[in-house]
């Protein structure tokens, strides 16, 4: 689905990334804990995170994230909307919390990036 | 052996400890470099995981460090040499779970314990070694088709 329909789903504000609403996502993670986002998110993913801090923006610029979706109405800082511009990484936030986030873009086809992490470490 | 290969590419950056709004800046720089140079998305992708870990951990744990960057026929070289308190244990940090995070660290997202062993998922050969009260030396091989 293009990016412009996410945002339709979640009515979300687009903060940065007005020209990349043509952008494809198929798959997202979910996490406040970028541990987790380092060890899990693929690449081409939606980042749904309740975190606005700069090392989100570095996070995602890793991990080639396609988008970030701030949930539960947060807001980024300036300094934050500054990276994410420098980097060209799309930012989008909704009012909806986490769990409504995710449930609206699954019924509408979006997958998690991984459905279980294997053993205990979950990774590769 | 043979006669030794010439690097392709090699370039040395700084971190300071404690600075967390600098964070990032070295593995991002290092993502656009071997973007540049032509490295495939996905080893360019491990190469900025692995020193975006290791960079978190020096500025979370350590004064300052240098990163050298290798780039030679068919490896990418990620060393990060740092002086700073050490680790006492290494077995123990490297247990996915173990961490000494403070609240700082914890807020902005980080000290699940995860980093260490993140980087050798990553790596194909990784190496640490570590002095209490002197400082950590990781080295991290990303093997290029
Ligand atoms: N460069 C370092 N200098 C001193 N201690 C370190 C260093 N790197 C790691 N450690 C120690 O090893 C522990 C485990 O590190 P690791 O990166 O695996 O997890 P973390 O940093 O605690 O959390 P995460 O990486 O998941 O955010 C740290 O909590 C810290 O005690
Ligand atoms: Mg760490």
């Amino acid at each position: 689905m293009k990016l412009s329909e996410v945002r339709d789903i979640l009515d979300a504000e687009i903060i940065v990334g007005e020209d990349c609403l043509d952008l494809e996502v198929h798959t997202a993670f979910g996490a406040d804990l970028m541990s987790d986002v380092l060890a899990f998110a693929k690449a081409g993913s939606l980042l749904l995170t309740g975190l606005t801090n700069t090392q989100v923006i570095r996070t995602a610029n890793v991990l080639d994230i396609a988008a970030i979706i701030l949930v539960r109405g947060k807001k980024p800082s300036s300094e934050t909307i500054a990276l994410a511009s420098e980097l060209k990484i799309p930012i989008l936030t909704t009012k909806y919390i986490l769990f409504e986030t995710a449930g609206r873009l699954y019924m509408k086809g979006i997958v998690g990036c991984l459905s279980k992490v294997e053993n205990t470490s979950g990774r590769t | 052996m043979g006669e030794p290969k010439p690097n392709l590419y090699s370039e040395s950056f700084h971190i300071e400890g404690g600075n967390f709004n600098s964070a990032g800046i070295v593995s991002t720089s290092i993502k656009s470099i071997l973007k540049k140079l032509g490295i495939p998305g996905d080893i360019v992708r491990k190469a900025a995981i692995v020193s975006y870990e290791a960079e978190i951990n020096v500025v979370s744990y350590a004064k300052k460090a240098v990163v050298n960057l290798t780039v030679g026929p068919g490896v990418v070289r990620i060393e990060v040499i740092d002086e700073g308190q050490g680790i006492p244990n290494i077995d123990l940090a490297m247990q996915e779970g173990y961490s000494t995070a403070d609240q700082r660290i914890r807020e902005m997202g980080f000290g699940a314990g995860m980093g260490l062993c993140n980087i050798k998922n990553y790596s194909d050969d990784f190496h640490i070694e570590s002095e209490v009260g002197k400082g950590t030396h990781l080295k991290m091989t990303i093997q290029t088709p």
